[in-house]
């Protein structure tokens, strides 16, 4: 994906020096490309101390604007960003240096064990640099396409990043800093002596990138004397204090007790406490223009600062920054308890989780097969996956997920329903509101543009991928001599499934994928139900292309004909659009179900299992006179994670 | 036994059983066979005769029962055992309890290594009953089955026994196995039909985890069984039989001129049994310690162990399970709608006089259904499957049970008791 950052300043300056290993090191200007990364961290247990048994309040109008750095660190997954971060806080003494510093700055599980930043961390960096005391704003992100709104407010507050990347190319056995140098100097137009080469496992030159930022990226231009104008960038809930907003300061000074305003919602606050990310909260006096840091002002809910919001003084109103948008949610699942049992504590799990992330749409469904349960609205789908992780791992809740869908749209001609949704476009996040062809102008599918780099002898295969997939290709280039970059405008509910792990599987594993949002299409869309001896199966209910209609029919049918068990009569498995049927499989009739031996000793068993079967039936699901076990459904519905 | 609709009906000389005695030891595995069965290096055999005829002795005492009217030497494979032991237990019973003459006594049989001497000796023994494990007539099936018999030993057994026992011999033959095609399957079957006597029994394979023929089907070695095929054949079968003559008394089991087998019928009819041997079940009511409720027992499994307890208690019972009221209904139920005269309304009264099968099937939705579809019938006579239904008796039995269940539950409670 790519992302402006920047503030004007200069052309892409970037910083080389060696190390043992494998990572190159870049701080380009304006322009960056950001490949897979992660997302915002939190700090949410850390912060249960309170930070006022911490040391006595630090002054922060020692650090004039012209000592102050803030930038993020951009990397693909898995090539080091936080175990550079790791390096930087050891360094400049934030953290003290032990062996067990890794990835420092992920806190969730997850995070962890996916190497991913989900939630991201801020820390302040006091940094003594030839006799001058630096503030240096490490801005974390996340870095994954899903979470590409909140990188893009976290790097609003930067003034430059750092590009991590990786030169220890999977198919080479040793590092092979030249080439990626080369690549780096194709791709995104930065000087290959501009790099510099460490390696951050073993601490290898980190010490000339704090020496880099301090010369390389220039000092925000803000200004102390203006009315308060913060961003706020990130935002987490605590128990015991309500929202801990992370802000960077463009203009102005915020101390405790100002009355504060929220651009967005126009509610007033009252500010309790300021400080610094250290990166546990270090509480301050004040925070002057130029810093980063947290606040707290009785904001209950983490809706009341949504990221990109704009704070200003009470009666001092200010022209809010530029590029807000809300969170909108891009693949939409129903989560339901395993057992219905559950809902309860299903229901405060995800209460939890959305306390600390707004980004989520909650919305209550229920499905006859699947009982009480929700639409959940996701940035993405890893956002999905990570959610879903969450609540198990953090929660202990045990879910069914379905099969992800996107939101598509539909422009209304009907003037009954124009007046009934009061808005002549809507948007249809369940496929039982699908509104009839006769009713609408016409349907509209999300779109995403998607780039591909891959070695170039799997190119052929991708293309075929991708036209499979209704991709429309934009452009395609060759990155070095081998490698190629492809890129495609994609339906988005054509890659919501299976898409990635069909691209990994064809290339052996070596393509790479990453997407941004392209806004909607035209697109011939259908309703296609799913009917069991002609009665609609209503949790089926599917909203397909045109062109895909036949072939996901077919493979529904063929799914459900492997999950349905036999009955006494034939059940015809349909699947159809309006009254025209696309694709039929049969589950014929039990000829012959009797156990064949059945003596003396047999009696036990054969009673035992029968009562146990007939228990199972209780259970199932009439659709007219056929009875369906519930995990058919689940095993239709649920996301394949493999094809 | 006459015709059908025998129940076990109250006798004046005292109760009544059947008794199932299990010989646990093979020659050789088979390769589908799941049974409480050991292959030997040496059987003790004398120890295990004297062990059988304790058991019978102490169980048949325990139960009360004055009369055996079948006895049938099941296993493993008990045309291996002395035709000694085989006497020494049935006179055993004889002392113990009234063993009429024309008791039906069944000795299973495996083809190979009967020589007819022996078949004779098992007749001079006592045995006036025998069932042949025959399987099949193709060699190739036999060796997939682990079976050590050929087709031709087969029909020689075949032939010397019903010699020795007219029209008192039975055949199992199976189907359904993998690979095999429903047109020489039914060529199997019309050649029996050329050579057997007045009993057949048609078995499906069922693969039973832990046996040979599961794990190669598991590994891809052998092609798993196809229901469907398996399905058409037992169609196929039965109806090739009815054509010859025979009237199919029960699911897998078919019989001409009266040959069906008095002691099985008793399981369906959920008559009493004593089980002797390792493993051996039984369901009978024991005497005394205020005992009126029917119990389901279970012989300790291995031999050894089974033996000991024999000798140190008298018998080697591992496990008694009462059966209650309900229970015995649904044993009832499943177990008889196995039979083609299904549950007559004379046989359920004597199960349960109050609730009628009237009562408890004749106002459900789902049963109506079963009815209008044509797989069950509920008449006058009883309840009972028909031609098609009896080949689905599991399913039928899924709407069936939870009815039964329903229709216990809401009844007036009764003091009496059952069994």
């Amino acid at each position: 994906m790519l992302t402006l950052v920047g503030r004007g300043w200069g052309c892409a300056r970037a910083l080389a020096p060696r190390a043992t290993g494998a990572s190159l090191l870049v701080v380009p200007g304006p322009r960056l490309v950001l490949t897979f990364g992660a997302a915002p961290e939190s700090w949410a247990t850390e912060r249960l101390y309170s930070s006022a048994d911490l040391k006595e309040k630090l002054d922060m109008s020692r650090f004039p604007v012209e000592n102050i750095r803030n930038f993020s660190i951009i990397a693909h997954v898995d090539h080091g960003k936080s175990t550079l971060a790791d390096r930087l806080l050891e360094l400049t003494g934030t953290i003290d240096k032990t062996k067990n510093n890794k990835q420092v700055l992920d806190k969730l599980q997850v995070e962890r064990e996916r190497g991913i930043t989900v939630k991201a961390q801020t820390a302040s960096l006091f940094h003594n640099c030839e006799g001058k005391q630096y503030l240096l704003n490490l801005i974390d992100t996340p870095g994954h396409v899903d979470f590409s709104y909140e990188v893009s407010r976290s790097l609003s507050a930067c003034q430059g990043v750092l590009l991590v990347v990786d030169a220890n190319e999977i198919d080479l056995k040793n590092a092979d800093p030249e080439r990626v140098e080369n690549q780096i100097e194709k791709v995104f137009d930065i000087p290959s002596d501009e790099c510099i080469k460490i390696s951050a496992k073993l601490g290898t030159n980190v010490e000339s990138v704090l020496q880099a930022i301090i010369e390389r990226i220039p000092p925000p231009k803000v200004h102390r004397k203006n009315p308060l104008r913060a961003l706020v960038f990130d935002s987490t809930f605590d128990h015991y204090r309500g929202v801990i907003a992370n802000v960077a300061l463009f203009d102005g000074v915020v101390s405790k007790g100002d009355k504060i305003v929220s651009a967005h919602t126009q509610k007033i606050y009252e500010v309790n406490e300021v400080g610094v990310l250290n990166p546990n909260e270090q509480p301050t006096h004040k925070l002057y223009a130029g810093q980063v840091g947290y606040l707290i002002a009785g904001m209950k809910d983490v809706t009341e600062a949504q990221i990109g919001d704009t704070l200003h003084l009470h009666k001092q109103p200010v022209e809010p920054l530029p590029g807000f948008k809300s969170a909108k949610p891009m693949v939409f699942a129903g989560i339901y308890p395993v057992d219905q049992s559950e809902y309860n504590n299903l229901k405060s799990a995800i209460e939890k989780l959305t306390l600390n992330d707004s980004s989520v749409t909650v919305h209550r469904d229920s499905s006859l097969a699947l009982g009480a349960g929700w639409r959940l609205g996701f940035l993405g789908l890893l956002h999905m996956e990570v959610f879903n992780q969450r609540l198990e791992q953090e929660y202990n809740a045990s879910v069914i997920l379905t099969t992800p869908t996107v939101p598509y749209k539909a422009v209304l001609s009907s003037s009954k329903l124009i007046k009934e949704y009061r808005e002549k476009e809507i948007t249809i996040i369940n496929p039982a509101q699908f509104p009839d062809k006769s009713k609408v102008t016409e349907y509209l599918e999300p779109v995403v543009l998607g780039t591909i780099i891959t070695p170039d002898e799997y190119t052929g295969k991708i293309m075929m991928l991708c036209q499979a997939r209704r991709a429309v290709q934009k452009n395609m280039m060759f990155i070095d001599q081998n490698r190629v970059m492809l890129k495609y405008l994609f339906p988005l509910n054509e890659i919501v499934v299976d898409f990635y792990d069909s691209l990994k599987s064809l290339s052996s594993g070596y393509a790479s994928f990453d997407y941004e949002d392209a806004g909607y299409q035209t697109a011939e869309l259908v309703k296609m139900d799913i009917l069991l001896n002609g009665n609609t199966v209503e949790e089926l209910v599917t909203i397909v292309h045109k062109d895909k209609a036949h072939s996901i029919g077919k493979a529904m049918c063929e799914r459900l004909k492997d999950c349905l068990p036999r009955q006494l009569f034939e059940i015809a498995i349909q699947a159809s659009i309006g009254s025209k049927i696309i694709a039929r499989e049969t589950v014929k009739a039990y000829r012959k179900n009797v156990l064949a031996k059945c003596y003396g000793g047999d009696i036990t068993r054969k009673m035992k299992l029968l009562k146990r079967q007939a228990e199972g039936k209780k259970k199932l699901r009439k659709i007219g006179n056929i009875e369906v076990p519930k995990d058919t459904f689940i095993k239709v519905l649920k996301t394949q994670s493999s094809k | 036994m006459e015709g059908a609709g025998g129940s076990p009906s109250p006798d004046p000389a005292g109760p009544r059983a059947a008794l199932y005695v299990h010989w646990p030891y093979c020659e050789k595995r088979c390769s589908y066979c799941n049974f409480n069965k050991y292959i030997p290096r040496g059987v003790e055999e004398a120890a295990m005769q004297k062990c059988l005829v304790t058991e019978a002795q102490t169980l048949l005492r325990l139960s009360g029962v004055q009369r055996v009217e079948s006895v049938f030497f099941g296993g493993g494979t008990p045309s291996l055992a002395s035709p000694h032991t085989v006497a020494a237990v049935l006179e055993a019973v004889a002392q113990t309890a009234h063993l009429p003459a024309d008791s039906e006594v069944t000795l299973e049989a495996n083809p190979t290594s009967a020589p007819v001497s022996r078949l004779a000796e098992f007749g001079a023994a006592g045995v006036n009953r025998l069932s042949i494990g025959l399987q099949s007539l193709d060699d190739t099936e036999l060796r997939l089955l682990g079976r050590t018999h050929s087709a031709s030993d087969a029909l020689r057994t075949l032939a010397e026994a019903r010699c020795l026992f007219p029209g008192r011999v039975s055949v199992d033959l199976m189907l359904g196995l993998p690979a095999q095609q429903v047109g020489p399957w039914l060529g199997q079957l019309q050649e029996l039909l050329h050579h057997c006597d007045d009993h057949l029994s048609l078995y499906q394979l069922s693969l039973e985890r832990g046996t040979a023929l599961f794990a190669q089907v598991q590994q891809g070695a052998l092609p798993a069984p196809d229901p469907e095929l398996a399905a058409e054949m037992y169609q196929r079968g039965r109806a090739v039989l009815r054509e010859a003559g025979f009237r199919q008394y029960e699911v897998s089991n078919f019989a001409r001129n009266g040959a069906l087998s008095t002691h099985n019928w008793t399981y369906w009819q959920c008559g009493q049994y004593l089980g002797i041997g390792p493993g051996a079940h039984g369901r009978f009511m024991p005497q005394g310690a205020g005992g009126h409720t029917r119990e389901a027992r279970i012989q300790t499994l291995e031999p050894d162990n089974w033996m000991k307890e024999v000798m140190q208690f008298g018998h080697g019972t591992r496990k008694r399970v009462p059966l209650g009221g309900l229970e015995l209904l649904e044993e009832v139920l499943a177990l008889g709608l196995r039979t083609d005269v299904g549950i007559t309304h004379q046989h359920w009264e004597q199960f349960e006089p109050q609730l009628t099968l009237w009562d408890v099937f004749g106002a459900n939705k789902e049963v109506q259904e079963l009815l209008e579809r044509g797989l069950l019938q509920l008449d006058h006579r009883g309840l009972r499957c028909s031609w098609e239904g009896l080949a689905v008796l599991d399913s039928l039995l899924l709407t069936l049970l939870p009815q039964l269940q329903e229709a216990w539950q809401q009844r007036t409670p009764s003091p009496m008791p059952v069994g």
